[in-house]
């Protein structure tokens, strides 16, 4: 199996990889079309006019604003969850450690159907009415692992040495932690900040059951898959979305590069 | 060396307290810092877990439209119902197709990743993959409503081949058929193979590299030809890294009502069905139960696929 | 003399029950001030768990530690006036060489223009001027140990830990660093304790020298007196070698029961007046000398016989008559 791979082989994969990106590439095609009825392909002509009338729509400014907000608060108590438990299981074997892993990691793992419904019991249940908090304890709760992920990789690659080293050398606990520690764990839990806030951003299954009346910009979205508007804005949003989603991810994955296990 | 001034001793202060008490109780320390995420973890995800569960055995007082806090069966009866069956039933048929397809697909692409790339091909490729999933879920599935649209490119290509009359023969198929690939069942498959395509290649692709290749070599050099050798020694290999992907496959798509919504025809799947219920039909506690379904089924798959490896090749 | 570090009574236990790991067993130790001390053993002996304990980044489970009189068992390593050369370094790769060395200070709050000053003194002592703005990983591995060691000096620390700091550098930079390290301690005064499975690393730099075996401390001693009467037989092996008699062989030999014999002392001679006669059974050139095993008395002697014109090589087969001097034999405690 030398690296010459047969026509057919070297075709079905192509084949494949072609399958997974023709799609986002024809939305950035239909964000210039001028057609506005439709989805007609080929666009009759390109323009630019729609970013225009996109960047007037008040409905999609409050949705942006909401999601935004959400994707904040939820990012600072994933990080501050997240950190602590990393710090605690990085290391430490103790009785129960992999239990409290699985828990950290339940809300993505099981389906955000589940998540979702859970909490809107829990809300029903303690007459909780729906708001700006219901949704972000629901985000939050699954960015945790995104931050814990980050943060146990880079304190594993971290020698417990250099702890020892500034204890040895007069600083106490707390300035190690402030003068040793954070710096180097710096920019995973930047990466780690960073993937949260894409996955808040862009959570939509989750977010409404916990959402009530609100609309962040993905249930924004889904109204108009299901009820086209005006469907040009409705393309332009999309590219945009893909942008502000798809930037934070390639940076967290640029500054967590060598904490991958070198294989690739 | 010169004379230094050095604090002697430390200021015993109650920084200074706290750390000498935390570096000598350990436990101590990993209490303080477990404590925050456990409390959120217990209180807030568990304790919903747990209305969740409470509320599948409560009913909904069809009279006054709240839900009665009693113990009952009534939700796992109604389960029963054929139309809630027929849900379950499609729900698990469709996971079934998208992950034997997800992996039909993902088994070239990864094979030749994993064997035939080599340096820039090989890092491109790997980016290729991670690429949608870094974009949104929702504007992918939007791509597909443009593309399988009456009017969209896939007609339109199917024109030109002058292959609709294929076209309208498959949709006209009364199980996966409907009035628009935007609106059928097949439309629906073939959004989730795409959705969740990357991650099945991936760790299929993880556990084709760790295939030493003297593995490959002994095979070819012991006279099987590639058809057997592919059946024989790469497949029973790679089915860690298969399971493993099926996981994600399988749950995503038994759990998602999304697409079948924006994409399906009127038939209803699970997530759907729990969906209308908590919502426009006010009957928490029956979707409480219904949601209860894929846990159960999922469950059931993560311990086959665990027998099968999956979790060592995640 | 005052004593700069007590080790009293100080076990380490790890783990429990019948997995318990004794790594460090009633270990009774005495370091004088301004000593270069070693603690020489395998690995796994216990001597690293010892540091750790005088350190602080272990605590005993049993015994008491005290340095420069007061106890500092379960006090935390910032609050003991010890520092440490690691093994791997430990420098802080996020920080400048300069920062990492004048890390000390900065922590006990001296003002940035005396601790910049303290560090660039440190670092000509060490001889390393002018590499103050550069960061670890562009040092040599030579260089990153100097580095380390100015920072472990800087707030003039009583005692200074040394944990195999020379076991990654090559032969001929551990040889001169060796000396260099000797140098420095006697012109500082600081006590020195250091840690090496090296036992001529050991017997060339030390004052004393403490032996570890499984945990327990078997011998301390001058480094002549660990060579030349080793407490113990696995003293008698470990530093140096030796022929370690026992048994008839001892006896008919030496006249004791247990005895040792180091190699070099040794000589081949003319059959009269000879200790013991035998055949030799191998012999393989080292240079400075050839070593010549010859089965003699049951049993099989290894003598280190100083080779070169003048000193015919023994070749396997012929006879041997081997002589050694009285004071030549040490005898050793019965097992």
């Amino acid at each position: 199996m030398r690296s010459e791979a047969g026509f057919g082989l070297r075709a079905a994969a192509w084949g494949v990889v072609l399958f997974m990106h023709v799609p986002m590439a024809m939305i950035v095609l239909y964000a210039f079309s001028a057609e506005d009825k439709s989805y007609v392909f080929p666009p009759p002509a390109l323009t630019t006019q729609w970013f225009g009338v996109a960047w007037g729509r008040d409905d999609v400014w409050a949705a942006i604003e909401l999601s935004f907000s959400v994707a904040v608060w939820s990012t600072a108590i994933a990080l501050l969850l997240g950190t602590l438990a990393a710090a605690a299981l990085a290391r430490a074997k103790f009785f129960g450690r992999d239990v409290i892993s699985l828990l950290l990691i339940l809300p993505i793992a099981l389906p955000g159907i589940v998540t979702g419904i859970a909490l809107r019991s829990a809300y029903h249940t303690l007459e909780i009415p729906f708001s700006f908090w219901t949704i972000v304890i629901g985000h939050a709760t699954f960015c945790v692992v995104v931050v814990f992920n980050n943060a146990v990789a880079r304190l594993r690659r971290l020698s417990p040495n250099l702890i020892e080293a500034s204890m040895d050398l007069g600083a106490d606990g707390f300035q190690t932690v402030r003068y040793v520690v954070l710096p180097q764990l710096g920019s995973a839990l930047l990466a780690g900040a960073l993937l949260a806030f894409a996955l808040s951003f862009d959570e939509v299954i989750v977010t409404t059951f916990t959402a009530g009346q609100q609309t962040t910009l993905p249930i924004w979205m889904l109204q108009e898959l299901i009820r086209p508007r005006q469907r040009p804005v409705t393309n332009v949003v999309a590219v945009v979305i893909v942008a502000l989603t798809f930037i934070p991810i390639v940076l967290a994955y640029t500054l967590t590069r060598s904490d991958e296990p070198a294989h690739r | 060396m010169t004379a230094l001034a050095l604090p002697v001793p430390p200021p015993a202060t109650l920084r200074r307290r706290a750390s000498d008490l935390l570096y000598t109780r350990r436990g101590l320390l990993l209490m303080a810092l477990l404590a925050p995420p456990l409390l959120w973890f217990g209180v807030i995800y568990l304790g919903s877990l747990f209305a969740l569960l409470a509320n599948a055995f409560f009913r909904l007082d069809d009279f006054t439209g709240q839900v009665v806090r009693e113990v009952g069966f009534g939700n796992f009866v109604a389960l029963l119902e054929a139309a809630n069956l027929d849900a379950a039933r499609r729900s698990v048929a469709m996971a079934i197709a998208v992950t034997l397809a997800c992996t039909g697909l993902a088994l070239p692409l990864a094979y030749y990743m994993a064997r035939h790339a080599r340096g820039t091909q090989k890092a491109l490729l790997y980016i290729a993959v991670m690429l949608p999933l870094w974009s949104s879920y929702l504007v992918r599935l939007y791509a597909w409503k443009l593309l399988l649209a009456k009017e969209g490119a896939i007609s339109w290509v199917a024109e030109r081949l002058h292959a609709t009359w294929v076209l309208d023969a498959v949709l006209s198929v009364p199980l996966i058929g409907g009035p628009s690939l935007s609106f059928s069942t097949l439309g629906t498959f073939i959004v989730f193979v795409y959705m969740w395509l990357p991650f099945m290649v991936l760790p299929v692709m993880a556990a084709i590299e760790r295939i030493p290749a003297s593995t490959l070599e002994a095979s070819a050099d012991l006279g099987a030809r590639p058809a057997r050798t592919l059946r024989h020694v790469i497949l029973p290999l790679a089915l860690p890294g298969i399971a493993a992907g099926s996981i994600f496959t399988f749950s995503l798509t038994l759990g998602d009502y999304i697409i079948p919504q924006v994409i399906g025809d009127s038939t209803l799947f699970i997530g759907q069905v729990v969906y209308r219920q908590q919502g426009v039909a006010g009957n928490l506690p029956f979707a409480a139960a219904f949601s209860l379904v894929p846990i159960v089924v999922i469950g059931i798959y993560l311990w086959l696929a665990k027998r099968q490896g999956a979790f060592d090749a995640l | 003399m005052t004593t700069a570090v007590t080790l009293d009574h100080v076990s380490c236990v790890f783990g429990q029950g019948a997995q318990a790991v004794r790594a460090v067993d009633s270990v009774d130790l005495t370091i004088d001030a301004g000593e270069f001390f070693t603690l020489l053993g395998p690995s796994g002996s216990g001597k690293t768990t010892c540091l750790r304990m005088i350190g602080g980044f272990t605590l005993p489970t049993a015994g008491r530690v005290l340095i420069g009189g007061d106890d500092v068992t379960l006090r935390p390593p910032y609050a003991r006036p010890v520092n440490t050369v690691f093994q791997d370094y430990a420098l802080f790769p996020h920080m400048s060489i300069r920062d990492n060395v004048a890390y000390p200070l900065m922590v006990r709050k001296v003002a940035r223009a005396e601790r910049e000053r303290r560090a660039e003194e440190l670092l000509a002592l060490v001889q390393l001027p002018g590499v103050g703005d550069r960061r670890p990983a562009q040092l040599s591995g030579g260089q990153r140990q100097r580095v380390a060691l100015a920072r472990a000096l800087v707030s003039e620390p009583q005692l200074l830990l040394l944990d195999e700091p020379l076991g990654a550098l090559d032969l001929k930079l551990r040889e001169q660093m060796q000396s260099e390290l000797k140098a420095l301690q006697r012109r500082l005064g600081i006590t020195f304790l250091f840690i090496t499975h090296d036992q001529h690393e050991a017997l060339s730099m030390s004052d004393r020298i403490g032996v570890f075996n499984a945990g327990r401390l078997e011998q301390v001693g001058t480094p002549h007196q660990v060579y030349d009467t080793p407490a113990t037989h696995f003293v008698a092996q470990f530093v140096g070698a030796a022929n370690v008699l026992a048994g008839d062989a001892a006896r008919r030999l030496t006249g004791h029961a247990r005895a040792m014999l180091r190699p070099e002392r040794i000589r081949l001679g003319a059959p009269a007046g000879a200790r013991a006669s035998g055949t030799v059974a191998e012999a393989q050139y080292f240079g400075a000398f050839t070593r010549v095993k010859v089965d003699v008395a049951g049993t099989t002697l290894q003598a280190d016989l100083a080779s070169g014109p003048g000193h015919p090589a023994p070749e396997p087969g012929h006879a041997a008559h081997l002589h050694w001097d009285e004071g030549a034999v040490h005898a050793l405690q019965p097992a």
